[in-house]
C-alpha cells in the first residue's frame, strides 16, 4: 500500500497510525495526483483492525501543508476542470471526515489554504506554539475561494463572523489566536506535538475524551444562531468587502454567497456551490492576474538581481545619512530585523525626531500585537544616532537619504568614503541618476541606488538601481538587504526617474492636463479609483508632496522632452507654495492630517479658470493610464527593466497599479497591443507629442505579439 | 612595583559612555535602572563599533537592584548587539559598585578568563523598590497559598490599615542607623570642615562641570536619551549642574540633617540621581589586534574599610595609599586626581586625612600622602554637581579620568570613591 517512494506513508505505533505527508520538493503542496495516495491510506485506516486512530504529521521541518499546488491551478483551462479539482478535494476530505476512527492533525509550520482545509476535516487539531506555525485560508488573495470544503467547515468550527474574517481577507492566524478562535484544540510546544497528538488520538478512540462544542458568546448567539442575525452578519460583511474592493474582486463576494448557501440549504448544497464558484473564479481575469503576480514576485525572490550569480555581502550594520521621514522609515524597518542601525543627521533635534519616528512605527506594531514588549525594546536598542560619522566606520551598507541635491549627495559620498571606504553606498534618490552621484566616488563600483517608497514601513517595493559602474556584488548586496527589510525588490537600470517614477510621470501629467481643460479634482481621482487605483492621481501628488513631484518632473522633462512636460496647472500649483498633505494644502486641504475638500484656490490656477466641466470616466482613465502603459514599454525598450514582469511587479507594488489587472504589461496584453496603439494614436492626434506609441508597441501590434503567453503558466 | 599584568597584557580602558545623569524624579524617572544600563551599553557598542561576538563578559554594579531583574548585567548582555552567549553578573559594593564591576572585569582579564569585557553601573533613584510591611507580606504570601476563595478572603480580611504603610529603603547604615548625611555632618565636625569651605567646594564642582559640559569634554561621554513618555525631546547633559550657582545661593540653604549645628545642606551634598555608565575593557594586546587605541591602563587598585560608626566616608584615606603603594607611585606622581564627591564635607575630610600625620599613622604610613594640588583635583567637577546614581558613579569617574589623562597626554591619574559601610576604593590609571 505504502512504499518508501510514496509522498504519504503510514506506520503504526501502538495501535495508532502515524500518517506522514512528505511530498517531493521543499514544501508539502496538494495536487490531484496525491488523492489516490491519501485515499488508500484512509481506506487502510478504516479497514485495519490493528489501527484504532491516526495522526497526520508533516515530513517537512517547518511546513505542515502549504496549500494547493498553484501550477496545477494555473494550467487549468476551463471552469469545469477547476470545478472538478474542487470536487475531488471534497470527496477526499469527506472520506477523511467520515472515518469512524479519529484522525488528529499534528500541525507544525505553515498550515495554509488546502492544508488548513485538510486539518479542518480531521477530528482534532493540535498546533505547535511556534512562530513558524501559521494558519490561513489565503485563496481570496489569488482571486479564488477555499475549494476543499473550507467555506463550509470553518464557520461551523469557529463561528460565522470569525470564519468570514479569515476567508474574506485571507489573513494569517498566529498560534495563540488559533487556539482562542477554536481553530485548533490544543496548543503545545513543538517538542511534544507528536506525543500529545498520539495521546489525543488514543483518548478519542477510547472515548475518554470527546469534542466539546466551543462556547459561544452572547453576541454570537444572537447574530449567528438564527437566519435574521446571520442576514445582518452577511450584509455587514458584504458592505465591508465592497468598501475595500469597490467590487473589483469577485472572489470574496462569491465566498460570501457560498457560505450563505450552506447556512440556508445545508452543507451538501454549500459544498456544491463552493465547487461551482471555485470553477467560475478560476477562470476570472482577476484570478489569472493575481496568480500571475504570485508567480512574478516568487520569481523575483529567487533571482539575485543580476545576470551573474554573485553572493551578496552580509549586512549586519546599516548606516543611514539623513534621519528625515525616509531615513527614519528605513531605520524603522531595519531595527525589526537583526540589523544595527546608526543614523547621522545635522542636529541632535533631528536625531531625536528620527528616534521618535522609529518609535512611532514600533509603537503602532506593538498596539497591533505584532511585536512583544521585549521585541519592541530590542528593536529600539538597535538604533542610535549622532551628528558625526561615529559608528559608520564598520557599516556594511550606508544609505543616504539627504536633500535631493547633487552637490549635497556628493559631499555625503565623499564623507562616507573617507570613513568607510569598503561599505556599499546606496542613494535613496528618486530623481538623480546614480551615475551622476557616483561621479564623486573613488570606488563607483560600490555606489548603487535604493529607491524606497514612502512611508517605508508600509510600502512593499524597493527599486534597486544599478549604474553602469555598479558591481554585481553591490547590486546583490542591495537586493539582499532590501529583502531582509521585507521588501519586494526590483532591479532596474540607471536612468532619469528609474522605472517607477518614470511611468508615473506621464500618468500624473495627463491628470494635470485634464485639470487644465476643466476637469474637477475629485472627478479625476474618482475615475482612476474606479479603474482600480487605491487613490487618485491628485491625492497621490498630495501624499508624495508637490515639491518632490515637481523636482522629479523637471528631471524627467529635461530628459524626455514633450511627453514628460508637466501640465501648466501642476507647475503653477507648485509655484503657489502648495506642498500637499505635509503642508496642509495641495489639491485638497488638510486639517491635522485629515483630508478635507478641494482647495478652492486650485481651479483659479488652471488655464480655463474656475469653470469646471464633466469628462467621461473612460476618457479620463484612458488618457491617464495609456501613457503609463506606453512609458512602461519604453522602459523595457530602453533596458531600464529587463523583463515585463519586473515592470508589472514594480507598478503594482510601487504605484498601486490595480493588482487585478496584473500590471502595465498584463494590461496591454489584455487590451491587445493593436488596440493600445490605436487608442494612443487617436490621443496623439488630439495632444501631439504626448501619446506617441513606443516603437516596440507598434511592432507588437503589427505582428500581433504579446508580452506573456496567452494560456497556461504565465512565467 | 609596576602595573597589573605583564607588559602587553595589561587591562586597557578603551572607551566609556554614560547616560546623562538626571536628578531623581526628573527626565529619566520613567526609565528603570536596567533600561538606563542597556541604553549606555548600546551606545558604547555603536560608538566603538565593536563586534559583540568579541565580548566575553559583562559586569554591572547596582546598589538597589530591582527584584524583577535581580541580575541586570545579564539582561544588558542580551542586547541585540551581542550574541546570546555572553555571560554576565551583577555586583554590589554600595557607591563603589561600578568600581567593583570594573575591577572584577579587570581581574577576569588578568586571570586570562576574558579578553574583552564591559563593566559599568546603573541606578534609578526615581524607581526605588518600595516594600510592603512585614505583616502585609506575610498575609499576601498566606493568601497566595490559600486553597479556596473563602480561605483567601478570610486571610486577606486580616489586613489592618497600619499594614498598608509601605517600607521605603532609607539611606542609612544598617550597623549604626545613622543616615549618610548625618555621618557627613559628623565628619565635618570631627575634621573641622566649615560650612563656607563646603559651599565653596560645591560651587567649584558646579563651575567645573558646567565648563566640561559647555566645552564638550563631558558631553562627549554622554549618550543622549529621549525623555519618556513622549520621547519628543532628548536629554543630552546632566541636569543637576548649575552654571549660575553662587556662594550666596548656597549659603542661603538650611542644613538638612542637623538643623541646629550641622553644615551639610542640599547644596553641598550630592543629589539623588538616575543614570548609568559603561566602560569597555580589553587586554592590551587584544585592543591592539582589534584596532583600538586605549585611553589608559589600570595600573593598580585597592579597597579598604573603616568602622562605620567612626567616620563613615573616610576609607579612601586608607585605600589611596594602598593603591599607590601597589602602583609603586606617590601622590606627587599623579597628574590628575578624581575623587567621588558624596558630600563636600567628605571630600574635604578625605583631603584632610591625606595630609594628616595621624591618619597616615593609622594607615601604617611613614608620612602622610600629602596635599593634592587643587588644579589637578576633580578638574571636571564631580558628584556634587553632576549627580550620583549610586551604582553608576564609578564608571563615570573612570571614563572621565581616562579621557582627561588622554587629552592632556598625562602619565598617571588617581581616583577614589567612598562607599557606605565605611568602605573606600582607589585606582591608579597610567597612560604609557
Amino acid at each position: 500500500m505504502t512504499s518508501a517512494l510514496s509522498p504519504v506513508t503510514l506506520s503504526v505505533e501502538d495501535q495508532i497510525a502515524v500518517v506522514t505527508f512528505d511530498a517531493p520538493g521543499p514544501v508539502n503542496a496538494l495536487n490531484s495526483g496525491l488523492a489516490t495516495h491519501f485515499q488508500s491510506i484512509f481506506e487502510r485506516i478504516d479497514r485495519d483492525d490493528a489501527i484504532r486512530a491516526a495522526i497526520l504529521v508533516s515530513g517537512k521541518t517547518d511546513t505542515w501543508i502549504a496549500g494547493a499546488d498553484i501550477d496545477e491551478l494555473a494550467a487549468v483551462s476551463s471552469a469545469s476542470e477547476a470545478e472538478a479539482i474542487s470536487r475531488a478535494g471534497h470527496r477526499l476530505l469527506d472520506q477523511l471526515a467520515a472515518l469512524r476512527k479519529p484522525v488528529v492533525a499534528a500541525i507544525h509550520g505553515a498550515c495554509l489554504g488546502g492544508g488548513l482545509e485538510v486539518a479542518l476535516a480531521c477530528h482534532w487539531r493540535v498546533l505547535s506554539d511556534h512562530p513558524k506555525s501559521t494558519c490561513a485560508l489565503p485563496e481570496v488573495q489569488l482571486g479564488l475561494l477555499p475549494g476543499a470544503g473550507g467555506t463550509q467547515r470553518l464557520p461551523r468550527l469557529i463561528g460565522l463572523q470569525a470564519a468570514l474574517d479569515l476567508i474574506l481577507t485571507g489573513r494569517t492566524v498566529r498560534p495563540r489566536k488559533a487556539k482562542t478562535l477554536g481553530l485548533v484544540d490544543d496548543l503545545v510546544h513543538p517538542a511534544i506535538l507528536r506525543r500529545v497528538a498520539l495521546q489525543r488520538a488514543r483518548e478519542l478512540a477510547e472515548r475518554t475524551r470527546t469534542r466539546v462544542a466551543r462556547p459561544s458568546g452572547a453576541a454570537e448567539l444572537l447574530l449567528e444562531d438564527n437566519p435574521i442575525g446571520r442576514a445582518i452578519v452577511f450584509r455587514k460583511a458584504r458592505e465591508s468587502v465592497m468598501a475595500k474592493t469597490r467590487g473589483a474582486y469577485p472572489a470574496p463576494l462569491a465566498a460570501l454567497e457560498v457560505i450563505a448557501e450552506g447556512y440556508a440549504h445545508g452543507v451538501a448544497r454549500g459544498l456544491d456551490a463552493e465547487a461551482r464558484a471555485f470553477g467560475r473564479l478560476a477562470m476570472t481575469p482577476q484570478c489569472r492576474e493575481l496568480v500571475f503576480l504570485f508567480y512574478a514576485t516568487t520569481a523575483l525572490k529567487k533571482e539575485g538581481g543580476s545576470v551573474t550569480a554573485v553572493a551578496p555581502r552580509p549586512v549586519r550594520r546599516l548606516g543611514i545619512v539623513g534621519g528625515g521621514f525616509m531615513g527614519a522609515g528605513v531605520a524603522s524597518v531595519a531595527v525589526q530585523q537583526d540589523l544595527l542601525v546608526r543614523v547621522r543627521d545635522a542636529s541632535s533635534e533631528r536625531i531625536t525626531g528620527m528616534l521618535r519616528t522609529v518609535r512611532d512605527v514600533l509603537d503602532a506594531r506593538r498596539r497591533r500585537k505584532r511585536l512583544t514588549r521585549q521585541e519592541h525594546e530590542q528593536a529600539m536598542a538597535r538604533v542610535s544616532g549622532g551628528t558625526d560619522l561615529t559608528g559608520f566606520r564598520r557599516a556594511d551598507l550606508i544609505i543616504e537619504a539627504v536633500y535631493e541635491d547633487l552637490a549635497v549627495k556628493h559631499a555625503v559620498l565623499r564623507d562616507i568614503e573617507a570613513v568607510a571606504p569598503d561599505a556599499v553606498f546606496a542613494s535613496n534618490t528618486s530623481t538623480i541618476p546614480i551615475a551622476r552621484i557616483a561621479e564623486a566616488a573613488s570606488r563607483p563600483e560600490r555606489v548603487v541606488g535604493m529607491h524606497f517608497f514612502s512611508p517605508v514601513d508600509k510600502m512593499p517595493l524597493l527599486e534597486v538601481i544599478a549604474a553602469p559602474a555598479t558591481s554585481d556584488e553591490t547590486v546583490a548586496t542591495a537586493v539582499a538587504c532590501g529583502r531582509t527589510l521585507g521588501k519586494t525588490v526590483i532591479v532596474v537600470r540607471d536612468g532619469p526617474g528609474f522605472y517607477v517614477n518614470r511611468v508615473l510621470a506621464p500618468y500624473l501629467n495627463a491628470a494635470g492636463a485634464l485639470l487644465d481643460e476643466g476637469a474637477s479634482v475629485p472627478a479625476v481621482d474618482a475615475a482612476l479609483i474606479a479603474w482600480g487605483f487605491p487613490v487618485g492621481p491628485f491625492t497621490l501628488l498630495d501624499e508624495v508632496g508637490l515639491d518632490v513631484a515637481g523636482k522629479s518632473g523637471a528631471v524627467l522633462a529635461e530628459a524626455f522632452g514633450e511627453r514628460m512636460l508637466a501640465a501648466s496647472s501642476l507647475a503653477r500649483l507648485i509655484q503657489s507654495g502648495r506642498l500637499g498633505r505635509k503642508g496642509g494644502r495641495g489639491f485638497y486641504t488638510y486639517d491635522d492630517g485629515t483630508r478635507g475638500a478641494v482647495d478652492s484656490g486650485v481651479y483659479a490656477l488652471t488655464a480655463v479658470g474656475e469653470s469646471r466641466q464633466a469628462f467621461s470616466d473612460d476618457d479620463v482613465q484612458m488618457r491617464c493610464v495609456l501613457p503609463m502603459l506606453n512609458e512602461a514599454v519604453r522602459c523595457l525598450e530602453d533596458g531600464i527593466i529587463r523583463a515585463p514582469r519586473v515592470g508589472d511587479v514594480g507598478a503594482v507594488f510601487g504605484i498601486g497599479f490595480p493588482p487585478f489587472r496584473g500590471g502595465p504589461f498584463r494590461t496591454i496584453d489584455a487590451l491587445g497591443a493593436a488596440e493600445c496603439v490605436r487608442q494612443l494614436l487617436a490621443l496623439d492626434a488630439r495632444f501631439p507629442g504626448r501619446y506617441t506609441p513606443a516603437d516596440m508597441l507598434r511592432r507588437m501590434a503589427e505582428h500581433g505579439e504579446r508580452f506573456y503567453p496567452a494560456t497556461g503558466k504565465p512565467l | 612595583m609596576s602595573s597589573l599584568g605583564v607588559p602587553g597584557r595589561r587591562v586597557a580602558i578603551v572607551a566609556g559612555v554614560r547616560t546623562p545623569f538626571a536628578r531623581a524624579g526628573t527626565a529619566l524617572k520613567d526609565y528603570s535602572a536596567l533600561e538606563l544600563a542597556r541604553h549606555a551599553v548600546a551606545a558604547l557598542m555603536q560608538r566603538t563599533e565593536l563586534d559583540g561576538a568579541s565580548v566575553d563578559l559583562v559586569v554591572f554594579g547596582t546598589v538597589l537592584p530591582s527584584v524583577l531583574t535581580p541580575n541586570p548585567a545579564r539582561e544588558v548582555a542580551l542586547l541585540p548587539h551581542f550574541p546570546r552567549d555572553v555571560q554576565a553578573f551583577t555586583v554590589g559594593r554600595a557607591c563603589a559598585s561600578a568600581n567593583q564591576a570594573i575591577t572584577d572585569a579587570a581581574d577576569q582579564i588578568l586571570l586570562g578568563h576574558a579578553t574583552v569585557a564591559i563593566a559599568g553601573g546603573t541606578e534609578s533613584l526615581s524607581q526605588v523598590p518600595i516594600l510592603h510591611s512585614r505583616r502585609m507580606s506575610d498575609t499576601l504570601v498566606a493568601a497566595s497559598k490559600a486553597k479556596s476563595l473563602g480561605e483567601r478572603l478570610s486571610t486577606l480580611a486580616r489586613v489592618r490599615p497600619r499594614d498598608l504603610v509601605p517600607v521605603t529603603p532609607a539611606i542609612s547604615e544598617p550597623s549604626t542607623g545613622e543616615t549618610m548625611g548625618q555621618s557627613a555632618d559628623t565628619m565635618a565636625k570631627l575634621n573641622g570642615i566649615t560650612r563656607d569651605a563646603q559651599d565653596a567646594f560645591a560651587l567649584r564642582s558646579h563651575q567645573r562641570a558646567a565648563t566640561g559640559l559647555a566645552d564638550g569634554r563631558l558631553t562627549a561621554e554622554i549618550t543622549p536619551i529621549t525623555v519618556p513618555p513622549r520621547h519628543t525631546e532628548a536629554l543630552a547633559i546632566d541636569n543637576g549642574v548649575r552654571a549660575d550657582s553662587s556662594l550666596a545661593q548656597l549659603a542661603a540653604l538650611k542644613p538638612v540633617f542637623d538643623r541646629a549645628y550641622g553644615s551639610v545642606t542640599a547644596g553641598n551634598a550630592s543629589p539623588l540621581t538616575d543614570g548609568a555608565s559603561a566602560v569597555l575593557l580589553m587586554r592590551e594586546d587584544v585592543a591592539q589586534a582589534l584596532g583600538y587605541t586605549p585611553l589608559a591602563f589600570i595600573r593598580s587598585y585597592a579597597y579598604a574599610a573603616i568602622d562605620p560608626a567612626e567616620q563613615l566616608l573616610q576609607a579612601p584615606v586608607f585605600a589611596a595609599p594602598r593603591a599607590l603603594a601597589r602602583a609603586g607611585l606617590t601622590l606627587a606622581d599623579m597628574d590628575l586626581v578624581d575623587m567621588h564627591e558624596a558630600f563636600a564635607a567628605q571630600v574635604l575630610s578625605n583631603l584632610h586625612g591625606f595630609a594628616s600625620t595621624a591618619w597616615a599613622e593609622r594607615a601604617g604610613l611613614d608620612a602622610p600622602l600629602g596635599e593634592i594640588d587643587p588644579d589637578r583635583l576633580n578638574v571636571l567637577g564631580g558628584s556634587l554637581s553632576i549627580g550620583h546614581p549610586f551604582g553608576a558613579t564609578g564608571g563615570r569617574i573612570v571614563t572621565t579620568l581616562a579621557n582627561e589623562l588622554a587629552r592632556r597626554n598625562a602619565a598617571f591619574g588617581l581616583l577614589t570613591v567612598c562607599a557606605a559601610g565605611g568602605m573606600g576604593h582607589a585606582m591608579v590609571l597610567e597612560r604609557a
